[in-house]
């Protein structure tokens, strides 16, 4: 007891007193009316220093020396009492299967060509390392909606930070419905960077992939900034859809929110578009605009 | 904004005829607070007279019940026992045989385990282990002798029940008087209460493991350590944190932004009052029985002695503080005298809020109520990191933190190699089970016991803090033999999933650990996580070893500190199946537990 400070000595006095035994006795016993033979125990120390660097995942049970306090005999009542006859599923268990929906952004801005509203979502249902996922994004415009898409996968954990995904994309828009095979990874990075990354394969032959990638950065703890960047990259030309090859655009979105719950957060945000390469020449030609800021509004919510 | 999921499901099967309220637990402490006096090691029969009844006897009779209680100023469901939250004090006697008949008046199933009671196995309580469980309208009768004495407790092993607050205190009289002295005594049972649904709690843990953490270091706090510790060593900090995805701040799961500390059910304005008259050598028996909550508890002004630690006398140890784990239970001697009131102070690990109770010559009297500790930060050395195989730094105090150099602090992630590693004598041998394991976020590199540790944020305050290193049992071994066998488990976990194992395998999934009838094994824990976790081993005892492998505490609930390596003795003396798991009841849940079958 070597930080033990003095004890009031009447309470160790009446320690000794109660239990009638000299402390330290090499050799005590508990005292026990059943107390065996341990003439050969060698291990009757009760401070014996042992290797641990020697002990191993499976030694032998070899210890023969006589337990001080006796083992009792089984009985059958023993027997009985141990292992009854019992529903073994009789223990509830805290569901296996959660699920988490969530709304990274529900978000509205007034701009010269009329007000826009955009949301982006995702929702997992599953265990820890299985998960149906749900992924949304989608845009309108002066009343009509330009862009949408939905996508269910499949995603399984292949390591603590990483899970794998696989399933399908629908876009409704821009311009007709078409359906992507997805393939991806989505997790956590080094230093708390979320990212996906996908690659996509449409039902007309056309291959994309987008990579978004997102962060945290708490100025307090209810007040906190997420910075986000989103590419988009086309295999090919997909003049259809007003894509050119290469690297068609990308969006970084800078977004301060205020955790009033933890479920409930408003927050505001400056959002830059631009469309990049033969995209962004493409679309010259059709005189749209090729960059975008806007001032967003909006919330972010879970359940 | 609401929670959506908070409201009243499982627990909302109130009766009618029972629409009684259970009010005034939030102010109305001091009326229950009269405390348990009673001649020492008499077998009187102490009248009705704490927070929760007291019971004498070796028959009983348990109604549990769902019932509203208002405890924070909102009226909310409970489970309680016999109209009571806590459950009643039990007082039984070594050597007697009791008969407890257990009413079951909820809608669902239930249970009653008896914590570190040793009893054949079908009297243990576990559903699926021991039993069927107890059906709603049904009496289970448990009868089982008492081959012990000392302070411990009761709660159910069904679901969330004992966070609704289906647990209690439990005394089993010495047949010898104890070895000390005192006047009177007092049962300090520490717990924690939530106004949600412990269902919805667990589901919301599982999408937001970090929700209560409101601590988390911030843009703010970077600029102050930078202009304390330089831009170069604050970014390295950040940077090992970031590399490993963890946060320094998650002491505790959930605290105090969910729940109410509570000292005999009574919320710290209710401020619970335990009698004494000065000079009077009065006996508190500290029983932990949160689901979550550890507390570092102390009573200003007055020194604590603890004689009894898990039920069983320990060379009496004299301290000014102690943390006490989710399930363990110390019994402490205070002789107060010179003031009128003394504030038993309990505030939890995390420093979110506290528990609060008074020791007072009469009712209505309060003492001060001390500030909270500063929050503690872990370090890379507290979760046994030893700095990427920078064997140097191994053992350093405080180490990685901002001292840390170069990188590589927070590379011992699930999915490294730790071949490179092997040099430090205590690198333990993870399982295979946890390499790439999507369930295991980190594992430890240099464990060790830490007995003498005080704890994350216990250490250098200026008050002398108990440590498993300073308790030893009054008593030798009382096995004696050396274990035949060693087997070690891994304590694993993911804190994003808020999934929780051992060697990285959840009970749903994992294998029993079968121990051959009478055989002395010894338990290796390692804890690969950076929670604390409170081990709890039902059926037989947790004979903690010293550093050097000798017997050194007989113990129920291990408590296992981030980074520690800790081995006990079990002398595998009760047949049967045996649960086995973290006392962190949303940990439980989550998965870390194992089947112990004790076989002929």
């Amino acid at each position: 007891m070597k930080t033990h400070s003095p004890a009031p000595l009447g309470l160790v006095a009446a320690i000794a007193l109660t239990l009638g035994f000299a402390v330290p006795a090499s050799a005590q016993h508990h005292d026990h009316a059943h107390h065996r033979a341990t003439t050969d125990a060698p291990t009757q120390d009760a401070h014996a220093h042992h290797d641990h660097a020697a002990m191993s995942q499976a030694e032998p049970a070899t210890a023969s020396t006589a337990p001080r306090e006796p083992i009792p005999a089984i009985t059958p009542e023993d027997l009985a009492a141990a292992f009854p006859d019992i529903d073994h599923h009789a223990m509830q268990h805290a569901p296996a299967f959660n699920h988490k929906v969530t709304f990274n952004r529900l978000e509205a801005w007034d701009a010269d060509e009329g007000t826009g509203q955009a949301w982006e979502g995702s929702a997992w249902f599953g265990t820890d390392t299985d998960r149906l996922w749900l992924r949304s994004e989608g845009e309108r415009m002066g009343g009509h909606t330009e862009s949408a898409d939905l996508e269910v996968l499949y995603g399984r954990s292949v390591s603590p930070w990483w899970e794998v995904m696989a399933g399908i994309r629908h876009d409704f828009k821009p311009g007709n419905a078409r359906t992507w095979a997805a393939f991806g990874v989505q997790g956590m990075a080094p230093y708390r960077f979320e990212v996906s990354a996908t690659a996509y394969v449409s039902d007309d032959g056309q291959v994309a992939a987008n990579v978004e990638a997102e962060y945290t950065l708490r100025i307090t703890n209810r007040l906190i900034l997420q910075p986000l960047v989103e590419v988009d990259i086309a295999a090919d030309d997909d003049p259809d859809y007003g894509i050119g090859r290469g690297v068609t655009g990308i969006e970084a979105g800078l977004r301060l929110r205020y955790e009033i719950s933890r479920r409930f957060a408003p927050y505001v945000g400056v959002v830059h578009e631009r469309a990049l390469g033969d995209t962004a020449d493409l679309r010259r030609l059709e005189g749209e605009s090729v960059r975008d800021t806007r001032v967003v509004a909006g919330v972010r919510l879970w359940f | 904004m609401k929670y959506d999921d908070s409201t009243p499901g499982r627990l909302g099967a109130f009766r009618p005829t029972r629409r009684q309220f259970v009010t005034g637990l939030a102010t109305g402490g001091a009326a229950l607070g009269l405390g348990l006096a009673r001649a020492p090691a008499s077998a009187g029969t102490p009248a009705r007279r704490g927070g929760a009844a007291l019971v004498t006897g070796t028959e009983f009779a348990l109604d549990i019940g769902a019932m509203p209680v208002d405890i924070t100023g909102r009226t909310r469901p409970a489970i309680t026992v016999n109209d009571s939250l806590p459950a009643p004090t039990l007082r039984w006697r070594e050597g007697d045989t009791v008969t407890v008949r257990v009413r079951n008046r909820l809608r669902d199933m239930t249970s009653i385990h008896w914590h570190g009671i040793l009893l054949p196995s079908n009297m243990d309580g576990v559903p699926g282990l021991s039993f069927n469980g107890i059906a709603p309208g049904e009496t289970f009768q448990y009868r089982f002798q008492l081959k012990q004495s000392g302070t411990y407790w009761y709660h159910s092993h069904s679901l969330f029940q004992e966070q609704a607050g289906l647990y209690g205190a439990l005394i089993v009289d010495p047949r010898e008087p104890a070895p000390y002295h005192y006047d009177r005594e007092h049962v300090v049972l520490l717990s924690d209460w939530t106004d949600l649904d412990p269902a919805a709690l667990y589901r919301r843990t599982k999408k937001m493991p970090e929700h209560d953490n409101y601590y988390q270091r911030t843009l703010v706090d970077f600029v102050r350590d930078a202009r304390r510790d330089g831009l170069a060593e604050t970014i390295a900090d950040r940077g090992m944190w970031g590399r490993m995805r963890m946060t320094p701040t998650d002491i505790s799961d959930i605290n105090a932004h969910t729940y109410t500390y509570l000292v005999n059910g009574a919320a710290p304005a209710g401020n619970w009052t335990g009698l004494f008259k000065p000079g009077e050598k009065v006996l508190l028996r500290f029983i932990n029985g949160s689901a979550m909550s550890y507390f570092d508890v102390r009573i200003p002004g007055l020194k604590m002695t603890v004689v009894a630690a898990d039920g069983q006398y320990i060379h009496p140890v004299s301290v000014d503080e102690f943390r006490i784990a989710v399930a363990e239970t110390f019994d402490v001697l205070v002789e107060p005298m010179g003031q009128d009131a003394f504030t038993i102070f309990a505030q939890d690990m995390g420093r979110t809020g506290y528990a609060r109770g008074t020791l007072a010559v009469r009712d209505g009297l309060a003492a001060p109520i001390p500030s909270r500790d500063p929050r503690p930060l872990l370090t890379m050395a507290d979760m046994a990191h030893d700095m990427g195989g920078h064997g140097a730094h191994k053992g350093m105090e405080g180490g990685c933190g901002a001292m840390m150099g170069e990188g590589g602090c927070g590379a011992n992630m699930g999915a490294m190699d730790h071949g490179a590693h092997g040099a430090t004598s205590n690198a333990p041998n993870h399982p295979a089970s946890e390499a790439g394991n999507p369930l295991v976020d980190m594992q430890s590199s240099a464990s060790e016991p830490k007995l003498d540790d005080p704890g994350i944020g216990l250490r250098d305050n200026g008050r002398q803090v108990l440590t498993y290193g300073a308790m030893h049992s009054l008593f030798e071994d009382p096995d004696g033999r050396e274990p035949g066998r060693t087997v070690e488990l891994h304590l694993t976990g993911h804190m994003e999933k808020f999934a929780w194992s051992f060697d990285g395998i959840p009970f749903a999934s994992a294998e029993p650990l079968r121990l051959k009838y009478g055989e002395r094994m010894r338990m290796v824990l390692v804890n690969d996580t950076m929670m604390q976790h409170p081990i709890h081993l039902h059926g037989v005892w947790s004979d903690l070893e010293d550093a050097d492998g000798g017997f050194h505490l007989r113990k129920h609930t291990i408590d296992m500190p981030p980074g520690t390596r800790r081995s006990y003795r079990v002398r595998a003396d009760a047949l049967g199946r045996w649960a086995f798991h973290c006392h962190l009841l949303y940990h439980m849940e989550a998965g870390m537990m194992r089947e112990v079958r004790i076989e002929a």
